[in-house]
């Protein structure tokens, strides 16, 4: 019985690490008062520039280094719309979300010639899962052992980067000066301009802070938990992590838990799958699939607690009437 | 013409047409990253949506498509409604039309199971804007994020009925029986003389497309409601001292925009599969986004900005025919372009227009 729970939230973990960093990525943004619905393209433009970096070089690392390059630049598209010429944020999500779409399929083909795939990645190409120390002494020590064995060591450096990044994200927005303005320009970015700081730079800023954590997660997805990339692998795992954003309310700590229990419900709908539960009997995967949206949809109807947006997030910032 | 702003012409025809120009441009780019001419990749591209009769009858259906999801998106524009759900709307608008079908089509004639389908898609299309729409209207919930989860939900629901309910019996592939003729729409070229469009499948609901922009563009300039529309998507504060509802107004409108979206499905149903499958929609519900943005709202923009990008579809299959170096991903990549310039960077080239009509403007005004 502990087995299966170790296993499931061992899965969990490896499910959760991507739509946190996502959501991560999201809540700088999104705190900044730039929406973004495009943190799938830019995962996707990412896992793709990670798996052909780390397919034709064999370094996971170079990879890492492209993914970050290509989302960077993704959300800078973003910023150069929706900062510089005030364009529609939604609009120019949608757009960056099927830019990556056709892209990664289309330079996948011509590039590799394997239907939209990268070559599969071995050895060094791949983040390997670390080991911590004493794990394989401390496997015998009942329960502890098998959780720390299991659960908490065992991991590739990315889920690690991703967890460090909550604590990191906590304390560059709620304690030290960039983040008090990053979140002051989301909520009052005439206030922040008054002061004397640039809302655009400011914003960029944010947006880019986004890329570097969106191509994080997407490096994650075909370098670290499949080896190579895939068409269309995010597969909606930008909006989930956009659920989960708003579903924590845009704080870095309950994004975690947000993540978690959407990579739960995740982990739980692949056990799931044509089996009996007692007293319910089987549970359809897709109603599972289907719950963290579900949620979110809850909360924001404002029936468990309310989901305030930044006050200005979806609004350009004009310095003067013209 | 007052200063700092254009004429007409120039904001409906002139600055759309600059956008798609430099969304085309940039596409040109990728084809040449790519290693193919660009200019014969347009010529193909042109040819196989234009020149030949089969071509335009693939052309028309997919255009069908993006007539009702542009329509949907700029109906809820007007009210300043955002509604990008239309992709969940269309699908479950499917289910309507498959219903009435799979219930009439062994009894009856198709024109007799049309009126119903149409309903139908329509009715299931406003029923899954209806929440988003009540949460927006009543809870102050964002009708984007909240249209944004509807569509997974409908996903994960159709994909459940499909498997689990509707599927055709021994069967394990996700779909319902296929139709018999009662629930097959007539192909146009059986319906018009002497037009034969091959083995494309543009049926009636082309013919129904247009009675729907018909029928928005009375709804919108014509009655008392598009102009309640009209006035709350201006300015929602004046809107309710003028005492309209922004509650009646906000589920009003998505629920129009929502049936509009779902009667997208009549044309793939009814008119095409004869048969409910899973992901039938494919995206036609994002792309309303770019016909109504370029369309500027306005059925007859849209009416051109859905053949645009149903020659993109036809064309750019034809393309990745003749030239296998080119997949059909190419026409998600133009497709992005389109709605990033002349969406997101709409405000791009505007000032620079403004300063250059200022210009030409100001010798006339100095003579008058």
């Amino acid at each position: 019985m502990l087995d299966t729970i170790i296993l499931i939230l061992d899965s969990t973990v490896r499910l959760s690490t991507p739509l946190l960093l996502a959501a991560l990525a999201g809540l700088y943004s999104e705190r900044s008062g730039v929406f973004d619905i495009g943190l799938e393209g830019k995962m996707l433009g990412a896992a793709f520039a990670a798996g052909a970096a780390a397919a034709v070089t064999g370094s996971a690392w170079i990879g890492l280094g492209a993914g970050i390059l290509v989302s960077i630049a993704l959300a800078l598209v973003h910023g150069f719309a929706c900062i510089t010429h005030r364009g529609n944020q939604i609009v120019s999500g949608v757009a960056i979300n099927f830019l990556a779409i056709g892209l990664t399929a289309l330079l996948g083909q011509d590039w590799f010639r394997q239907g939209g795939r990268t070559p599969p990645v071995t050895g060094d190409a791949r983040f390997g899962s670390i080991v911590l120390p004493f794990a394989d002494s401390l496997r015998d020590v009942p329960v502890v052992g098998g959780i720390y064995a299991e659960l908490l060591s065992g991991h590739n450096i990315l889920v690690y980067i991703a967890f460090l990044a909550v604590p990191f994200t906590w304390w560059v927005l709620f304690r030290t000066r960039f983040g008090l303005r990053l979140r002051a320009v989301g909520e009052n970015p005439a206030a922040v301009d008054t002061a004397g700081i640039s809302v655009t730079w400011l914003r960029y800023r944010a947006v880019i802070c986004t890329g570097i954590l969106c191509g994080i997660a997407g490096t994650y997805l075909s370098v670290a938990q499949s080896a190579g990339f895939i068409k269309d692998m995010t597969a909606g795992k930008g909006f989930i992590a956009l659920a989960a954003l708003i579903f924590a309310k845009w704080k870095p700590v309950p994004v975690m838990f947000a993540c978690l229990l959407f990579g739960f419900l995740d982990a739980a709908a692949i056990r799931l799958q044509g089996q009996q539960v007692p007293g319910i009997g089987e549970v359809p995967v897709q109603a599972i699939q289907a719950l963290p949206y579900i949620l979110t949809v809850v909360l924001l109807a404002g029936f468990i607690g309310r989901a305030v947006p930044p006050k200005a997030g979806g609004t350009a910032y004009v310095k003067e009437r013209s | 013409m007052m200063a700092g702003q254009m004429p007409r012409w120039a904001d409906y025809i002139l600055m759309p047409a600059i956008n798609v120009a430099a969304a085309f441009f940039v596409s040109g780019l990728v084809v040449l990253a790519i290693g193919e001419n660009p200019f014969d990749a347009v010529r193909i591209l042109v040819w196989g949506a234009f020149g030949w009769n089969e071509g335009i009858g693939f052309t028309l259906f997919y255009a069908t498509n993006f007539i009702f999801t542009g329509l949907a998106v700029a109906v809820a524009f007007h009210a300043s409604l955002f509604n990008i759900g239309g992709e969940g709307q269309a699908y479950v608008g499917g289910l309507g039309v498959a219903l009435a079908c799979l219930a009439l089509d062994r009894f009856v004639p198709w024109w007799v199971t049309m009126p119903l389908a149409v309903a139908g898609a329509a009715a299931f299309g406003a029923a899954w804007a209806y929440i988003p729409a009540v949460l927006q209207a009543k809870r102050g919930s964002h009708v984007v994020i909240t249209t944004i989860m509807f569509n997974f939900i409908a996903a994960s629901l159709m994909v459940y009925l499909l498997v689990n309910v509707m599927a055709k019996e021994g069967s394990m592939q996700p779909e319902t029986r296929t139709f018999e003729d009662g629930g097959r729409l007539p192909l146009l070229d059986t319906i018009l003389p002497g037009v034969d469009f091959g083995s494309a499948p543009a049926n009636l609901s082309f013919v129904i497309a247009l009675l729907a922009c018909l029928f928005t563009w009375v709804l919108i300039w014509r009655t008392r409601l598009g102009y309640e529309i009209r006035t709350f998507g201006a300015n929602q504060t004046a809107a309710v001292y003028a005492g309209i509802s922004p509650v009646r107004i906000t589920i009003v409108t998505m629920l129009i925009s929502g049936g509009l979206a779902g009667m997208m499905a009549v044309n793939e149903i009814m008119g095409s599969q004869h048969r409910l499958l899973i992901e039938f929609v494919s995206g036609y519900g994002f792309v309303g986004i770019a016909v109504a943005l370029m369309g500027r709202s306005h059925p007859l923009g849209i009416v051109f900005a859905a053949i645009l990008f149903g020659m993109l579809y036809q064309g750019g299959a034809e393309l990745a025919f003749e030239m296998p170096a080119i997949t059909r991903d190419m026409i998600v990549v133009i497709q992005a372009l389109v709605i990033l310039f002349a969406g997101a960077l709409e405000h791009m080239f505007r000032p620079t227009l403004i300063k250059l009509f200022g210009i030409l403007s100001a010798p006339a005004s100095r003579a008058a």
